[in-house]
């Protein structure tokens, strides 16, 4: 705390001398390491940390930031270049908490050495007038100042007092594992810090739609979406691979909150390292498989309709699952179905899953109930050109509809397409058929491995202990100073709080107490 | 007795025990009524916080010893009215008590009333429910050791606002937990949490309180009667409100940056995300370190670490409310479409 320089007097009016740079420097690390400071820099990382749970993140929600930022063009290009879309790893952010923790370090490093110091000191001699301290008691007993001073020695040390004994004082502290404790916290903190650090720097993670029956091998390219911390390769990706056997989920099928999903599980088999045998194990939320350089873990589900599209010339050009996209918790599906083998033009279908088929005249056709009861699609087919030869990347749940010309009916309106389980639709102008041969569900699956997250456990858990120590510690310092009086023995004790909010009085009374009592009353008892 | 009887029973002594604390409310605003004319020398309210035995606080609350300690005037219009005082303070009390043990019945039948039965927080609802009575039982635990029964007319008056908006305007019907809920971890967390969060709520209120007791003795003459002059002194509000916060700060800590991030890897496969919910947690625990560090710092003793306190408890108040009912993040467990 630098509180040191505002005592000084008025300053003359005529400027004051340059400081050398050495000068500067110390000056600017004493400001940074000050209390003040650091308590200004909280303020600042919790201010900072705000944004990020208003705006999208790119590292949470990619799709809501896109969707953000299609919504807001005007906005994105500033919200960009202030890094407002990744707050967590901005500039700004960082230099925050780096600043904090060079504060703290600044505060540690002092402090260890003063406490060092102190914890090998002995107490403090008692002050000439102990009357003048916060709390203070004075009685006189009949026995020998001596033995008084014993017992109150005794007393000390049974409650864990240092314990120093002059002629007629007893000089007595306690309560030194306090500021170690409040050391072991601000340095755990660093701990998780680093524990944290390691995670972003050479941790990844990842997210894929398996669709039940298909297979996932861990490489970069079978991903959907990956995010490597900026020191992670991607050679450094584990070969391990596995199967999605099976996918179970339960909902509520009556009451008042019908549709709630109540349960969902997956059965995989996997294999560590290729060559090896095969294992099998059920994930389920709360339940990931541990692999070696990674986890999986079940974040989601979804539907995957099974299609058969022929094209104009009769031949099938696409068959197979084609995974669409929850929309609420109803598991309405958006998705779309490319099929780019289709002669004489490529085919696009774009529009809706519905689990459970329903109608009304407000919404049109809705899903009833998320699970596969009367499942319908109700799709808009495209023909034309999918783009997909353009060399710019697409998203597979997207149509790119620069090339792509919707169907129309006779009477101009768009063709919709509603299929039930079973049926096949034909397109119009003879482009071909589609047929709803079943459905398939899919598992999202996140595959990560955040190396040092034992370390931040540990690093949490020291500090919890250290903060403990420093907020219920109480270090205290006791004196009694005995002296003859007309053949009585006066006993003077008094007892200075080191830490705020102590309730000293108590503590005091009770060492008066126990002073005064030659044998604890209660071991008489039988 | 069936899930569904059990329900009901909850629903019906949830709506007791929100009359219970209306009732406890009222209570003490007549204990308060009453003491506004009674010197603050006089009432009980101050007396065992002043000489610091909390231990027998209890026999201080005597009515006729209380009266006795008044030196100034032996009114006995005073005296009665420093009885009426005690009296309508055990009333509330008391009814606190009765109170809290329905609020419990409630939130214990609700879990039973789930098919099957689990833990009674899965739903904004039944945080709401819990989260109140966690106020309540950190105000039980503490009135005796801390003297804290000049706090009762502000936490009878929380847990009734509380209620009532979750009955009001949350209700759900019990039923079963999502899946990504289905771990023992939520008992730990959200334990820690509503603990915690009680804990704050108390600190928040003694907070609130100091500032206004603070201002009110920083006046030239402050007055002897009325509202101000019964509250605890300054520095009594500013140790509850210190101790309350030190002890809800290390179990935050363990509900927000233990509990939460362990149940965090094994459900969503990251132990800290930055989702809408951890970054105010985040904040929230940030901002009471804040205060830990103000207390110790000069210039921010007192007014300052006070008004941290209490926007360390807006924070979680805008974790709990706005995340819940407003985010899109992982956390949106608030039942209601």
């Amino acid at each position: 705390m630098s509180a040191t320089g505002t005592t000084a007097p008025p300053a003359p009016p005529s400027t004051p001398p340059a400081l050398t740079p050495k000068e500067l420097g110390r000056w600017a690390w004493r400001q940074l390491t000050s209390m003040r400071t650091a308590l200004i820099l909280l303020f600042l990382l919790a201010l900072a940390a705000v944004p990020g749970s208003i705006i999208p993140q790119s590292d949470v929600d990619a799709i809501a930031v896109s969707r953000w930022q299609d919504a807001h063009p005007n906005l994105t290009p500033v919200y960009d270049a202030l890094g407002l879309f990744s707050v967590y790893d901005s500039v700004w952010f960082s230099a925050i908490y780096i600043l904090l923790m060079v504060s703290l370090v600044g505060c540690i490093l002092p402090r260890t050495r003063i406490y060092w110091r102190g914890m090998r000191a002995r107490p403090p001699k008692a002050p000439r007038n102990l009357s003048r301290l916060p709390e203070s008691r004075a009685f006189t007993l009949d026995e020998e100042p001596s033995a008084v001073l014993d017992r109150a020695r005794e007393v000390l040390r049974r409650r864990r007092y240092r314990v120093d004994v002059a002629t007629t004082e007893v000089a007595a502290e306690r309560g030194y594992l306090r500021e170690a404790g409040n050391l072991l916290f601000h340095i755990s903190l660093l701990v998780v810090l680093v524990g944290f650090a390691l995670g972003s720097l050479y941790g990844y993670t990842g997210g894929v739609i398996v669709v039940k029956g298909q297979g996932f091998s861990n490489s970069l390219s079978q991903y959907d979406d990956f995010a490597p911390g900026a020191l992670f390769g991607a050679d450094d990706l584990e070969p391990f691979s596995f199967t999605v056997d099976d996918f179970r989920v339960e909902f509520l099928r009556s009451g008042e909150q019908a549709g709630m999903p109540t349960d969902f599980s997956a059965d995989v088999t996997y294999t560590g390292v290729p060559g090896e045998p095969e294992r099998t194990q059920e994930l389920a939320v709360n339940h990931p498989l541990s692999l070696d350089g990674g986890s999986v873990f079940l974040v989601g589900h979804g539907y995957a309709p099974l299609v058969t599209v022929r094209d104009g010339e009769g031949n099938v050009a696409y068959k197979g699952p084609a995974v669409f996209l929850p929309q609420d918790s109803s598991f309405a599906s958006f998705g779309v179905i490319k099929v780019p083998d289709a002669l004489p033009e490529q085919l696009g279908f774009e529009g809706l899953f519905l689990p459970t088929y329903g109608f009304s005249m407000e919404t049109g056709p809705y899903s009833r109930f998320p699970d596969a009861i009367d499942p319908v699609m109700s799709l808009l087919p495209y023909r034309g050109d999918l783009g997909l030869d353009t060399g710019e990347p697409q998203s597979v749940y997207e149509l790119d509809k620069d090339r792509l010309e919707v169907m129309k009916r006779p009477d101009g309106k768009d063709f919709r397409l509603d299929i039930a389980l079973g049926q096949t639709k034909q397109l119009p102008d003879g482009a071909g058929s589609i047929t709803f041969d079943g459905v398939e569900r899919w598992v999202k699956l996140q595959v990560s491995d955040k190396p040092g997250k034992e370390l931040a456990l540990g690093g949490v858990l020291l500090a919890i202990t250290g903060l403990l120590g420093s907020l219920f510690i109480r270090p205290r310092r006791a004196w009694v100073r005995v002296r003859s009086e007309g053949g009585r023995t006066v006993v003077e004790l008094a007892g200075l709080d080191r830490s705020s909010g102590g309730d000293l009085g108590d503590e005091i009374d009770e060492l008066e107490a126990l002073i005064q009592r030659p044998a604890p009353a209660q071991k008489e008892k039988p | 007795m069936t899930p569904a009887d059990f329900a009901s029973f909850s629903n019906n002594a949830i709506a007791f025990a929100s009359v219970v604390y209306v009732l406890a409310l009222v209570s003490h605003i007549a204990e308060w009524a009453f003491g506004r004319s009674v010197p603050a020398e006089t009432s009980a309210v101050e007396q065992p916080v002043a000489v610091g035995a909390a231990a027998d606080a209890g026999a201080s609350y005597d009515g006729a010893a209380a009266a006795d300690t008044g030196t100034a005037e032996p009114d006995a219009d005073l005296v009665s009215k420093a009885e009426n005082v005690e009296k309508f303070g055990r009333i509330g009390v008391a009814l606190t008590v009765v109170a809290a043990l329905l609020h419990f019945a409630g939130l214990v039948a609700r879990g039973l009333g789930a098919d099957p039965a689990r833990v009674p927080w899965g739903n904004m609802y039944e945080f709401s429910v819990a989260g109140a009575f966690g106020v309540t039982l950190i105000y039980l635990v503490l009135l005796r050791r801390y003297s804290l029964r000049w706090m009762g007319v502000f936490v009878t008056g929380f847990s009734v606002v509380v209620l009532m908006l979750a009955v009001l305007l949350l209700y759900v019907p019990a039923g079963p937990l999502v899946p990504a809920l289905q771990s023992y971890w939520l008992v730990i967390h959200v334990v820690a949490a509503v603990i915690a969060a009680g804990a704050f709520a108390v600190g928040a209120m003694a907070s609130a309180l100091y500032l206004v007791k603070a201002r009110a003795e920083r006046r030239a003459d402050p007055p002897t009667t009325g509202y101000v002059a019964r509250l605890p002194k300054a520095t009594v509000l500013d140790r509850v409100a210190y101790r309350v916060h030190a002890f809800g700060f290390p179990v935050w800590t363990f509900a927000a940056l233990v509990a939460g991030p362990i149940w965090a890897e094994y459900a969503w496969g990251r132990y800290w995300g930055w989702d809408p919910k951890e970054v105010w947690a985040f904040i929230t625990w940030v901002v009471y370190a804040a205060y830990l560090h103000a207390r110790a710092t000069a210039g921010w003793k007192g007014k300052g670490a006070a008004v941290i306190a209490l926007v360390g408890f807006a924070t979680l108040l805008f974790n709990f409310v706005g995340i819940n009912l407003f985010g899109s993040g992982l956390h949106s467990y608030s039942g209601l479409d």
